[in-house]
């Protein structure tokens, strides 16, 4: 561990590949995360399979590719996919838990996650699995930095997504709907918005960003089908932290989430990847504790 | 009589808002003590102050000439300082016996005591008090069953329950049924001249404050408007502005 | 519900019956251990989750705590457990029956004690998170206390350690967990029966019905929600260090902190059987435990699949559980009715008599 930290004090640019890559990596969480602050913030729903979503939305792309698509059309295909999928799975199971208390919705999307991951499971096999887009890298710092180009690429797409999402929570009809809904669903029912309708919507739409994300993760890195809890609990990291509706922040604690992940990774070693980002969760939830504590207030 | 609570410059904002300011508010013991104002003039506010429910910016609140404005909740509630819920609460999975024989006080603060059964006097003790307020009948049934004026009574109940000194009632007659409102009444004064409560009332219902009530405080606007017996509030030209203006402001806006 | 005289014949005749079950059928030994492991499990889980409304998705914490506690301990005791980790156990170590009893009777205390002082301490920290945050929460902690044991070589890292192995017979050794499982779930079912008929269930269920209140009324909130933790913490630290030690071998993930598996189990058994209540977990175990072994191997692995289902469907559709249904359909048996009486025949006058005398 300590040699580790030796190399990247003598070897500086050893950072640059790993900042990148927690970008990288970091500027998918932010999609999944703000999926998971959508849902959260406008229909009040802690969503414990949002990794699974993700999982699936890479292996129904996988599938794709390997039928003979190009990686980067599989896209908008699984993206409308998982739309159709999320819309289904809120009609069977989240509109009968939504109004419930929060542990309910937290377990049943906590089963709805087994259900996910071992149904894909028993279809794919317990193998890891990978898109190769087919591009090369990119050698920079003489050669001490690489950076695969579908990284770049994905990025860039990463970007287009988010931006247009924004646009479409400002700008259409739903995306007002939905806000007005997320302030205040009485209110929004009694000025005639079906709020039924955009709870469908924002639960369909959470899942197909979602899906978009998996894909982009199945080509810049690996699925598993067991690799979804990770995913929800970075989700979680990342909300909890930044706060709901606020997309400059849940951006900022992805990439941030992304460079730490990488930095333990390298430092502590990949045993305890894993166990950084799940420990953050609970340093971030005790710290917000912490802060509200301080104010006679509680974490509700 | 020396003031068994006496709140001194209390002030209190929420990010901004003015909610309460510079108010001084004393209430004697063993009497009813009314807080009345128009809609978001800052009573509950001041309640929430006094149970520590949220820090205060400025002021001394005393209890028995003790300062509590720095302690907690439940360090106050100890002290025998209660309160009531504007929406009641109350356990509501759990049936009105229940409800009453966990407000039984904590005799002293020994680990053991949490494991401690209820002796009969207690159980005796609470059905006396569901008699009092008239839920004997239904006192097997889980509280949430319960009508909204019921839990209100259950509420009072397990407040007097606690054995508490003061108790703050956030709008009592709230909810319940206007036919049921005299026996509140007389319950309440029954509270104070039977069990030697001191009570401290928010109320909206005017002819209820004025029956009810020894002396009383006008809030408006987060400050404190006037003070005196109920006579003297009910001829008082700015209490009377108070209402009708806001009444005014809020049709004109 | 009933009299005296029929309620200990019904325990008697499960306590004999339990005694009696392994030796009728020897080969499910190990099986009716494991129901017995299941209904401390949801017994446990119900502490916090039933009656005090903290929802924890990670009190397998504990258990794994009191598993790896309870190695330490025996192995410690004898030799040297770096070494004894190193080889996963499989060096050629005789623990004579002296050693062995000795080593798992400490190593059952150890467990108990570290598993509650872990509760204490975490207990300060996570025990002011509410709601969905405290499940999240806890969940964080066993997951991180998975991947951190998984990562540590001393107490055997992810590849795992054997436990000593038993002086004796293996139908012996069977009989002897078995015994063991079993008078720790009898006994925590009767520690809890008591405890549920003290102040602390009162106050427990004022915590889960609204904590606000409870804090406004003076409640010693957080005394009575450390003491609950902390008394999860000590039967799943005993029935961790137990069930090591009966399977032989311990694994971080699969074993010692089985999330998704054990971690789930506990609380889907307690929504089956009707959480809040002391029998509903022991009838959701038993419900659960028969049901999977009899349909486990069968399904091919879909089994998964099919307990997240069941998952799903008892949240959505069978929330209040079997005790609950009943509590619903025939609320009598359970004493919520209205009484007759319309009021007391003294009323209220014993008040003023009170008052006068203080």
């Amino acid at each position: 561990m300590l040699s580790s930290l030796e190399l990247l004090i003598s070897a500086p640019v050893l950072n640059v590949q790993l900042l990148l890559d927690g970008i990288f990596i970091g500027a998918v969480y932010a999609l999944a995360a703000y999926g998971l602050a959508l849902v959260w913030g406008v229909m009040n729903l802690k969503n414990l399979a949002q990794g699974d979503f993700v999982i699936m939305g890479g292996y129904l792309a996988w599938m794709l590719v390997n039928q003979g698509m190009n990686p980067f059309l599989t896209l908008p295909i699984v993206a409308i996919a998982m739309f159709a999928f999320g819309w289904a799975i809120y009609r069977i199971i989240i509109c009968r838990v939504i109004e419930r208390d929060l542990f309910t919705s937290l377990l049943a999307t906590f089963g709805l996650a087994l259900v996910m991951q071992q149904i894909l499971n028993q279809i794919y096999g317990p193998e890891v699995q990978s898109i190769n887009a087919g591009f090369d890298s990119l050698a920079i710092f003489g050669g001490m930095v690489t950076v695969a180009q579908v990284k770049l690429i994905t990025l860039c797409i990463t970007a287009v997504l988010a931006a247009s999402l924004v646009c479409f929570m400002k700008m259409s009809r739903m995306g007002q709907a939905i806000r007005a809904t997320a302030q205040d669903p009485r209110a929004a029912r009694v000025m005639g918005i079906n709020t039924d309708r955009v709870y469908a919507f924002t639960f369909a739409l959470n899942s197909a960003i979602c899906g978009a994300a998996g894909v982009l993760i199945a080509m810049i890195w690996v699925i598993q089908p067991f690799y979804g809890i990770p995913y929800s609990i970075r989700a979680f990291v990342i909300v909890t932290a930044a706060g709901l509706g606020n997309l400059p922040g849940v951006i900022l604690a992805a990439l941030g989430l992304g460079v730490a992940e990488q930095y333990a990774g390298f430092t502590l070693g990949a045993q305890l990847q894993q166990f950084t980002v799940v420990s953050l969760l609970v340093v971030v939830l005790l710290f917000k504790q912490f802060q509200r504590g301080r104010k006679r207030q509680v974490l509700q | 009589m020396e003031a068994i609570i006496k709140c001194h410059g209390v002030s209190k904002a929420y990010g901004g808002v003015i909610a309460n300011e510079d108010i001084s508010v004393e209430v004697p013991p063993g009497r009813i003590t009314g807080l009345i104002g128009p809609n978001g003039s800052g009573k509950t506010t001041l309640f929430n102050s006094i149970v520590g429910y949220h820090p205060t910016d400025a002021g001394s609140i005393t209890f028995e000439g003790r300062e509590i404005s720095n302690m907690t909740t439940q360090q106050i509630s100890r002290l025998g300082l209660l309160r009531t819920f504007q929406q009641t609460r109350v356990y509501k999975r759990m049936n009105c016996v229940d409800n009453m024989l966990v407000s039984v006080p904590d005799r002293d603060d020994a680990f053991w005591s949490m494991f401690r059964g209820y002796p009969a006097e207690s159980t005796r003790r609470a059905e006396q008090l569901l008699d009092f307020v008239g839920l004997y009948q239904k006192r097997y049934l889980t509280s949430g069953s319960l009508s909204f004026g019921q839990q209100k009574l259950l509420e009072f109940a397990m407040a007097l329950m606690r054995e508490p000194k003061v108790l703050l009632l956030d709008e009592p007659t709230a909810g319940i049924n206007p036919t049921l409102i005299n026996g509140l009444i007389d319950r309440l004064k029954r509270a104070v001249s039977e069990l030697g409560v001191t009570l401290f009332v928010i109320e909206h219902n005017m002819p209820v404050i004025m029956d009810l009530a020894d002396n009383i405080y006008c809030l408006a606007n987060g400050r404190l408007l006037a003070h005196g017996r109920p006579d003297e509030i009910q001829n008082d030209e700015r209490v009377l502005n108070a209402y009708l203006g806001t009444h005014h402001g809020s049709e004109a806006a | 519900m009933t009299g005296s005289l029929p309620k200990g014949i019904l325990y008697g005749a499960i306590l004999v019956a339990g005694f009696v079950a392994p030796i009728l059928f020897p080969g499910y030994t190990f099986s009716i251990a494991g129901l017995w492991v299941m209904i401390l499990l949801a017994l446990t889980w119900d502490i916090m989750g039933g009656q005090m409304g903290y929802n924890s998705l990670g009190n397998v914490f504990f258990f794994g705590i009191g598993m790896y506690t309870c190695m330490i301990v025996q192995v410690g005791l004898f030799y040297d457990v770096a070494e004894y980790t190193a080889h996963s156990g499989a060096v050629n170590v005789h623990f004579a029956p002296g050693q062995y009893f000795t080593g798992l009777t400490l190593g059952l205390a150890a467990a108990a004690a570290v598993a509650t002082l872990f509760a204490l301490v975490f207990g300060q920290l996570i025990l002011g998170l509410r709601g969905p945050y405290f499940a999240i929460g806890t969940l964080g902690v066993a997951l991180s206390a998975g991947e951190l044991f998984g990562a540590w070589p001393f107490v055997g890292g992810g590849g795992g350690v054997a436990l000593p192995t038993y002086p004796g017979e293996p139908d012996d050794r069977a009989y002897f967990f078995y015994v063991l499982c079993m008078l720790l779930a009898v006994a925590a079912f009767a520690f809890l029966k008591w405890l549920y008929s003290t102040r602390f269930k009162l106050v427990a269920n004022a915590i889960r019905d609204d904590e606000e209140k409870a804090e406004a009324m003076g409640l010693h909130t957080k005394r009575y929600k450390n003491l609950g933790f902390a008394i999860t913490a000590f039967f799943l630290g005993i029935s961790g260090g137990l069930y090591g030690n009966m399977i032989g071998f311990i694994e971080p993930l699969e074993v010692a902190y089985p999330v998704v598996t054990f971690g789930i189990f506990m609380i889907v058994m307690c929504l089956i059987g009707g959480k809040g209540t002391l029998w509903g977990p022991v009838i959701g175990a038993t419900l659960f435990h028969v049901v999977r072994q009899l349909t486990w191997t069968y399904m091919l692995g879909w089994q998964w699949v099919a307990l997240g289902g069941l998952i799903i469907v008892s949240v959505v559709f069978f929330q209040q559980g079997i005790v609950g249904w009943m509590q619903e359909k025939w609320p009598e048996w359970f004493g919520i009715r209205v009484d007759e009486k319309s009021s007391m025949d003294d009323g209220f006058e014993a008040g003023t008599a009170k008052k006068e005398a203080a």
